[in-house]
Order: C-alpha cells, then sequence, then structure tokens
C-alpha cells in the first residue's frame, strides 16, 4: 500500500511520523535529557570505582586471604578508592596538597586547558548534529586546520597580533576546507557524511604523514617528521602567566561557544539548520534549500574542528606531528552528544573530559593507578549515553511507552 | 458467534483512550463502530484483537470470557481483521498470500499444499462472488481486489466475526458500493461484521446497529435510518452542518494557467501526462480522483517539489516552472502539504517557529539575519487566537498538538501571508468534524478574498462541498472538467476513467 494514505485511527496518528532508524537513534542520542546524562556520569563513576578496586594491588592481596580477615580487603577497597578518587581530583581540580596558590589552582588551569580543544570540535559536532549530519570527521578537520595554522606560524614572520590571528583564521579555513568535502558530496551527490568524512580522516592523517617528510614542513636537523617551532608571535598568549599552559585559545573557544549559540538560537541561518536537521522534507516544502544547509553546516562544523587544532600547535605543544591530533576528534563527539548539542552543555562536558584527563598523570603518580581508567570511564559515559537508543535501533525496539507523547 | 465487550478501559499514561465500553455484536449483523479520528475505535479493536492488553473489562464470545495473547489467539478464536493498511504480501500470488502463516503441507518432503490453498480461494471467491484469482500476484491487483484478498484470508481461517478497519478510505466510490455489498453476503451468510468508521454514508447503507464513540466513551447508540446530521452531532458532541456555506463563486481574472505539464518520475513512468487547466481569481478548483493518480506529482510540480519535465505553470503571468520552492512560494503560492506531519510541521520545533517556518528570514521576523523573538512571539500569539489553536501556549512543540491543530497551525502559516493562489491537499484528512467546518470555511475566505484555490481531495463529499469546479484525474491525465452539481455517479465513473465528454465551465 502506498505510504501516503497513512492515517491511523486511534491515537497513534497523532505521533510524529516515523522515520529512520538511525536517524531516530541520532536525535534519541542528542535529546536525551540531563537527568540522563547526569545518570550517566554517575553510573560511569562508580564502574570505573569498581575497575580501580580490581586493578588495586593492595587489594588483590587481601583478597586472596579474604575468608579469613574480610577486613582487610574492605580496608583495602576504601584505601584504593579514597586514593584514586583523591588524586583525581588534585589532579583535576584542586591540589590540596601544594604549597603555594598557584600550585593549588594549576590542576584546575590544566584541565581549562585540556578542555579548549574539545570546546572547539564539540561546538561544531554540535552544530551539526542539530542540522541532521553526523560529522565523524572531526579528527582530520582538526587536522587539517592545525597544519595550515601551523604553516602559517612557522613558515612566516609577521608582526605579532596579525601573526596569531592569520594562524588562527588558518585553523578555521583548513578545517572548513575538509568539512566542505563532505558537504559538497553529500548535497550534490547524496554521498553518506559518516562514509565520507571516516575516510577523510585517513586522508588528512597520511597527507600529514607526507607533508612533514617535505623540506618546506621537516624541523631543520630532525630526521622525525615534525615540523619547526611555530614562531611566538604566532602563538597564543599565556592568559595566567607564564607558569600556567591556559592560553587564549580558551577564551576564543568560549567566545566561539556564545556565537555557536547566537547562531542556532537567534541567527535565520540557523533557524533553517535546526528545521532541515529535524525535518528535512518540511524544511524543503517551507522553501528551505537542504543542499546548502548541508554544505553551510558542513563549513561551520569543520571550521570549529579546525580551531581545535590551533589549541596544540598554537596553544600548547607549538609545532605539528601527524599525532597531534591525539584523539580528540573522537573524544569531541562523546562531549557534543553529552552536552546534548548545546553550546553551554558542550562547554560543560568538555570540562569535565578536560579535567578527566588531566587526572591521568596524577592517577598514575599518586594512586598507583593505569592511566587508561580514565579511558574507561570516558567509554562508559558514552555506552551509558548512547546505548538505549542504538540499542533500541539496532534491533528496532519501540521506545518505552511512556516516552510516547499522546496528545490530549 | 456473538461478541461481547464488558468495560473495556485502555489508557496509555494519562490518557484513557478506552473508558469502560460495552458493546455486543450478534452474529448475522453488521456493526457499525462510528467516531471521529482518535475517539478510540481502532484502540477498542486492538484490545479486541490481542494487540493490546485492557486495562480493565472483558471479552467474552458466546457469553464465555476469552483472553487473547495475540492476533493469533484471537483469529483461532475465529475472530478475522481487515486492517485500514493491507498486510499482503506484494510479491506473492493471492493463494500464497491466504497461507501465508497456516501454511498446510502434504506428502513425505511435505512440500507447500498450494493446490489447497487455491482451492480454498475459488470457493470463497465463487461463494461470495468476489471474483479473485487465486494465481494472479497481488501487486497487480487494484486496491479494491486486494481487499477483498485480505477478506478471503480472514474467511479461509473460518472467521465468524470480521473486523473492517476503515476499509473504504482507500476505495472509488464504485468499489465501495461493492465492498458494502459484499459485507451485507457476508451478514446474510451469519458472519458478524464490525465495521469501523467515520463515514455516515456506508453506515447508513449497510449497518444493522450503530455504535458512537467519543472521546473514548460510548455516547449513543443509533437506529441506521438517523439522519446524517443525527450521527453527525453524536459523533461531534454538538450540532453540525454538513454543508458548506458559501455564495456563488465571482472568477476574476485567470490566475494560474497549466498548460501541458507532465512529470516522469526516477523509474520512467509518467506520473502527471501532459495537464492543462486554468484557475481564476475567486474560484475553488477541486481536484478530485482515487489516491495515486497523478494529484501529489501535480501539486508538487506546481511547488517545485519535483522537476516538471515537460509544459508549464504561469502564475497571473509568471512563468513558475522552473523557478526553486522558494520563489514559487514568495511569488504568492500557499501551499497546504498533502502529509502534514512530513510535510507541513517540525514536529521537534515550537508552534511559533512553525508558524515562520517560510518566512522566518522576511520582516519583521528577521532583521538582518537575526530572527526577532518578540514579534515572532507576538505574532504566533495573533495567529494561534485567530486560528483557534488549542495548546497550552506558543513554546509547545507542534508534534504535541493533535492532528486538527496541527492542521490549523499550518493553514495559519500558509494564510498569513497575501496569496494569490492556494494550493491545499487533503486539507482536512484526520481531522474531527469541527475542525473541518473551520477548515472549509477559512478555505472559502480565501476564496472570496480573490485568491484562487486548488483542492486536491480523495474525499468526494469534501470536493462537492467546496467545489467550484471539479477537474477528476485518473492515471495522470485530467480526465475531464465539471460543474459541482455533476451527480456521484458520473464523477465515480470519471475517477474510475471512463472518458467524460461534457466538458463544462
Amino acid at each position: 500500500m502506498s505510504a501516503d494514505s497513512q492515517t491511523t485511527e486511534d491515537q497513534r496518528d497523532e505521533e510524529a511520523p516515523p522515520e529512520d532508524r538511525w536517524r531516530r537513534a541520532l536525535r534519541e542520542i542528542v535529546e536525551s535529557s540531563s537527568m540522563v546524562v547526569f545518570m550517566a556520569i554517575v553510573a560511569s563513576m562508580i564502574i570505573g570505582g569498581v575497575l580501580i578496586i580490581f586493578a588495586d594491588e593492595a587489594v588483590r592481596e587481601s583478597a586472596a586471604y579474604f575468608f579469613s580477615r574480610p577486613g582487610d580487603t574492605f580496608s583495602a577497597i576504601g584505601d584504593a578508592l579514597g586514593s584514586a578518587y583523591s588524586s583525581m581530583f588534585n589532579g583535576a581540580v584542586l591540589n590540596l596538597e601544594a604549597s603555594s596558590f598557584a600550585g593549588v589552582i594549576k590542576p584546575l588551569t590544566q584541565t581549562l586547558t585540556m578542555a579548549t580543544p574539545l570546546i572547539f570540535a564539540g561546538l561544531g559536532l554540535g552544530i551539526g548534529f542539530r542540522a541532521g549530519l553526523f560529522n565523524i570527521g572531526a579528527q582530520g578537520q582538526l587536522l587539517m586546520g592545525a597544519t595550515f595554522g601551523a604553516y602559517i606560524g612557522f613558515a612566516f614572520s609577521l608582526p605579532a597580533g596579525l601573526h596569531l590571528a592569520l594562524a588562527v583564521i588558518g585553523c578555521a579555513v583548513g578545517g572548513a576546507i575538509w568539512g566542505f568535502i563532505p558537504g559538497i558530496l553529500k548535497a550534490k551527490r547524496g554521498a553518506h557524511e559518516v562514509i565520507v568524512t571516516i575516510m577523510l580522516n585517513y586522508v588528512a592523517l597520511y597527507l600529514v604523514a607526507w607533508l612533514l617528510s617535505l623540506d618546506a614542513f621537516q624541523r631543520e636537523g630532525s630526521d622525525n617528521p615534525i615540523s619547526p617551532f611555530v614562531a611566538e608571535t604566532a602563538q597564543y598568549p599565556k592568559i595566567l602567566g607564564v607558569q600556567f599552559n591556559l592560553h587564549l585559545g580558551f577564551l576564543l573557544a568560549l567566545a566561539c561557544a556564545w556565537g555557536a549559540w547566537w547562531l542556532m538560537e537567534r541567527s535565520t541561518l540557523g533557524f533553517r539548520l535546526r528545521a532541515v536537521g529535524a525535518n528535512p522534507s518540511a524544511a524543503r516544502t517551507a522553501g528551505m534549500n537542504i543542499g546548502t544547509a548541508t554544505i553551510i553546516t558542513m563549513v561551520i562544523a569543520g571550521g570549529l574542528a579546525g580551531l581545535a587544532g590551533s589549541a596544540p600547535v598554537l596553544g600548547t605543544q607549538k609545532f605539528l606531528t601527524d599525532a597531534v591530533a591525539g584523539t580528540l576528534g573522537f573524544d569531541a563527539i562523546t562531549v557534543a552528544l553529552l552536552g546534548r548539542s548545546r553550546p553551554l552543555g558542550i562547554v560543560l562536558a568538555a570540562i569535565l573530559f578536560g579535567g578527566l584527563q588531566a587526572s591521568g598523570p596524577s592517577l598514575q603518580v599518586n594512586a598507583g593507578l593505569p592511566v587508561d581508567i580514565v579511558v574507561v570511564i570516558q567509554a562508559t559515559i558514552v555506552l551509558f549515553i548512547a546505548a538505549p537508543p542504538l540499542v533500541r535501533a539496532m534491533f528496532r525496539l519501540p521506545a518505552p511507552a511512556h516516552e510516547k507523547e499522546v496528545a490530549a | 458467534m456473538k461478541l461481547e465487550l464488558r468495560g473495556i478501559t485502555k489508557r496509555f499514561g494519562d490518557f484513557t483512550a478506552n473508558d469502560r465500553i460495552d458493546l455486543v455484536v450478534e452474529p448475522g449483523t453488521v456493526h457499525a463502530l462510528l467516531g471521529e479520528n482518535g475517539a478510540g475505535k481502532s484502540t477498542l479493536m486492538n484490545v479486541l484483537f490481542g494487540l493490546y492488553d485492557a486495562d480493565e473489562g472483558e471479552v467474552l464470545l458466546d457469553d464465555e470470557p476469552v483472553v487473547f495473547d495475540g492476533p493469533g489467539d484471537a483469529m483461532t478464536a475465529g475472530i478475522g481483521m481487515v486492517h485500514q493498511h493491507f498486510m499482503l504480501v506484494h510479491p506473492f500470488t493471492v493463494a500464497e498470500n491466504v497461507m501465508l502463516g497456516h501454511e498446510d503441507v502434504r506428502g513425505p518432503a511435505k512440500l507447500l499444499d498450494v493446490e489447497a490453498a487455491r482451492a480454498k480461494v475459488r470457493e470463497i471467491s465463487e461463494r461470495f462472488n468476489f471474483n479473485v484469482d487465486p494465481d494472479a500476484v497481488i501487486e497487480d491487483l487494484p486496491v479494491g481486489a486486494q481487499q477483498r484478498v485480505e477478506i478471503i484470508k480472514a474467511l479461509s481461517r473460518d472467521a465468524s466475526l470480521l473486523i473492517l478497519d476503515e476499509p473504504t478510505a482507500v476505495l472509488t466510490p464504485q468499489e465501495t458500493d461493492e465492498l458494502l455489498g459484499i459485507v451485507k453476503d457476508l451478514r446474510d451468510a451469519g458472519t458478524a461484521v464490525v465495521l469501523i468508521t467515520h463515514k455516515l454514508r456506508e453506515v447508513q447503507a449497510v449497518a444493522d446497529t450503530i455504535t458512537v464513540i467519543r472521546r473514548g466513551k460510548v455516547v449513543g447508540t443509533a437506529e441506521p435510518t438517523a439522519s446524517q446530521e443525527e450521527l453527525a452531532s453524536l459523533m461531534v458532541g454538538r450540532a453540525v452542518t454538513m454543508r458548506v456555506d458559501k455564495e456563488p463563486a465571482k472568477p476574476g481574472e485567470t490566475m494560474l494557467e497549466v498548460d501541458g505539464l507532465t512529470v516522469v518520475d526516477d523509474a520512467g513512468i509518467v506520473q502527471l501526462d501532459g495537464v492543462s487547466f486554468e484557475v481564476k481569481a475567486g474560484e475553488i478548483l477541486a481536484i478530485a480522483g482515487v489516491q495515486g493518480n497523478g494529484q501529489t506529482e501535480l501539486t508538487e510540480a506546481l511547488l517545485g517539489v519535483v522537476p516538471a519535465d515537460a509544459g508549464s505553470a504561469t502564475l497571473d503571468g509568471e512563468v513558475i516552472t522552473g523557478r526553486t520552492i522558494k520563489e514559487v512560494l514568495h511569488s504568492g503560492i500557499g501551499f497546504v502539504p498533502e502529509d502534514r506531519t512530513e510535510d507541513g510541521i517540525v514536529a521537534s520545533m515550537t508552534i511559533s517557529n512553525n508558524l515562520i517556518l517560510d518566512v522566518h528570514d522576511k520582516a519583521p521576523y528577521a532583521k538582518g539575519g537575526a530572527l526577532q523573538p518578540k514579534v515572532i512571539a507576538e505574532e504566533a500569539r495573533k495567529h494561534v487566537e485567530q486560528f483557534d489553536v488549542r495548546a497550552t501556549g506558543i513554546d509547545q512543540t507542534a508534534g504535541s498538538l493533535s492532528g486538527g491543530n496541527q492542521q490549523k497551525v499550518v493553514l495559519a502559516r500558509e494564510l498569513s501571508r497575501p496569496l494569490k493562489l492556494l494550493i491545499a491537499s487533503n486539507p482536512t484528512r484526520g481531522l474531527d468534524v469541527g475542525s473541518i467546518e473551520f477548515v472549509h470555511k477559512r478555505i472559502v475566505a480565501e476564496r472570496d478574498s480573490g485568491a484562487a484555490v486548488i483542492i486536491v481531495s480523495a474525499e468526494l463529499d469534501e470536493v462537492v462541498a467546496l467545489a467550484d469546479r471539479i477537474a477528476v484525474m485518473y492515471h495522470g491525465r485530467i480526465v475531464g472538467i465539471v460543474p459541482p452539481d455533476t451527480d456521484r455517479d458520473t464523477l465515480g465513473l470519471m475517477m474510475a476513467g471512463a472518458h467524460d465528454e461534457e466538458e463544462a465551465a
């Protein structure tokens, strides 16, 4: 039967139209409530706690004679958790063991520094999600941004200020180009953005590796594939003085967050992007151009991911390698999901993730735990947020009845 | 078999879809279940069929309480259901579809006994004059025949109670008459038939007993001799006029001229075949036809959603074919899409945002690329009041509104800018009687203010009520354009493809 005669007769016909199940899964992930997000973080911390217990040597030793002296095991567990979470706090928020004020707040500044690229890239991904695009290519976009910015930074000598501005713009342009490619392929040829962006991540990676083998990018006197240092005129100034790593990029990221909010909530362009993301057929019927919206979205998302590349090359590491992106592009997906694609949420989620990462070294040194615990906690947060709708999509299960809206 | 429902209650969250419903269906009778969309008829039947569990109440067959865990149980007990959307496997033959789910096997190799199924189809088809070939492939059959296959499926499982859910929604008037004939034959053969519908004419034609449901409650029973007005008032809960009050049209200049418009789809099939007509300012041209005969393509080609492969459309002297949708909309066309949830509203956006979907970047809603939230909210409040949208506020999401209120949002948006032409596809599909009246009034008001109006509707009643002229479409062509007082039989024949010579108007 033709699909256009869909009017079932009871209250079910008041529901939203049946949409593509992957698209629905994406929407549900994006729209999962703040409570779910909060509980996911709590649950991940608990699971992380269980892993900490198992990873702790004292616990394992005392567990061997658990039945003769169970008290030893419990106190070992308490010690393990106590030292793990306190060293995480000391490593990410405030170091209460430090002697100077600078030492006390240093972890916090480190957290914000690490959050900076995640805010940039997360904002871009969030805009993409809201416009209905599942952009997996932040990694490649970030890498291309870092390449453009770093090249401008080390290859030219320009006055301070202007040099930095050009390098930052270079980062945005590099990422935007890398976002434009999947955008136009989807708009003109219907190529699925997930596939194209994943592939472009590899293209970017090997392109950078090749570039670093060229004389123009190779650091003088080094055989390693690393670029020269970016000129000081192109580096982000440190905003709290030289003893802290926190740089101007963080403030730029916050400005971008405000810009992203204004774009999506207050501008006509953002209105179009939201409408296209939520219901492309209605948007088209209302005269919006879906292809143009797709391209614009990908260019903005790519540009922001490119700006994320400025954080390492202009802020912290200050030179280009093919590993400069780390796993930032993928962590940013988690950040965008966790922040429910809203700028404020993304900033908070990025700070959470920056904190988890900043706590890694302290966890290893002070609690003797593997840094990987942090990665596990991040991963379980993703699982808890993404899994219910994803599992429903995979097995075509209906959403729980209480989630269905019934019109009165 | 006698069916009795006692105090059936079914709730979805806070919403009570069925509220202590009692119903008795005697063998050998046609029991019509009449109610507006959303009244709870289908929920009730799904409870009976084992698809939903009732929260309270019980089902009795021949005075014995029964509990069904699923459709399988219900079928075994002798209840058959023909859904509004057919459950047929399109590449299979009639016989294969009929045996599906209870396949008989024969011989040591346990081969499917298709022969038995064919015999059964032939036997039932002859008994009730269905005229269905057991070897025909489903996708080659017209909709009416597919529906008869569904009935054969139910009867082949010895159903002594048959539930028909909105069976005539997709049929031509002639097919509808045939179906109603079949229903009478089934009744005379002793089958109990439950007919779920909101169409009063059908109820009057075949029902022995009528139960009217409103908002999940049985609000009364009526005799088949009751007038349409009486039945409609029972359904809606207040007096309703069935006619649209409108002055005779005062047609002005030609507003829209369509010349040889042709649309070929991606599969190479001609969906719209050289259609030509014109609409004058101040008149309503209604396009009648069974769904899927090119009406959708016509409206989409006018708006520019699908490109025209040949021909042109000219609005007030300006060619609109080959333009973008945005240009077409801004040249003065209002568009009410056929599928409002798919094309009309963005369910997750607020009412106020949905009201500016196609004018969001125009003054006063936007200034230099920035939205003007205050103006948007003010205008939204005005429109919500003018169009009587029942909502908790303008920030409620459009998806949480009822169908009628969603349609009012679409109309409020489309009618709130100056229009030269309004195109409305099935503007009242799925709406309750009250909303239908309102929508019709608005459309007529738009005509009287000097716009040309094109109404596409699968409901003949609506076409006749609104039209100043009627164009009938069949297989992508306009079979003829006739005056609105043309009798239904002639219209029905035209909808079935018979060419009509009287080219009036």
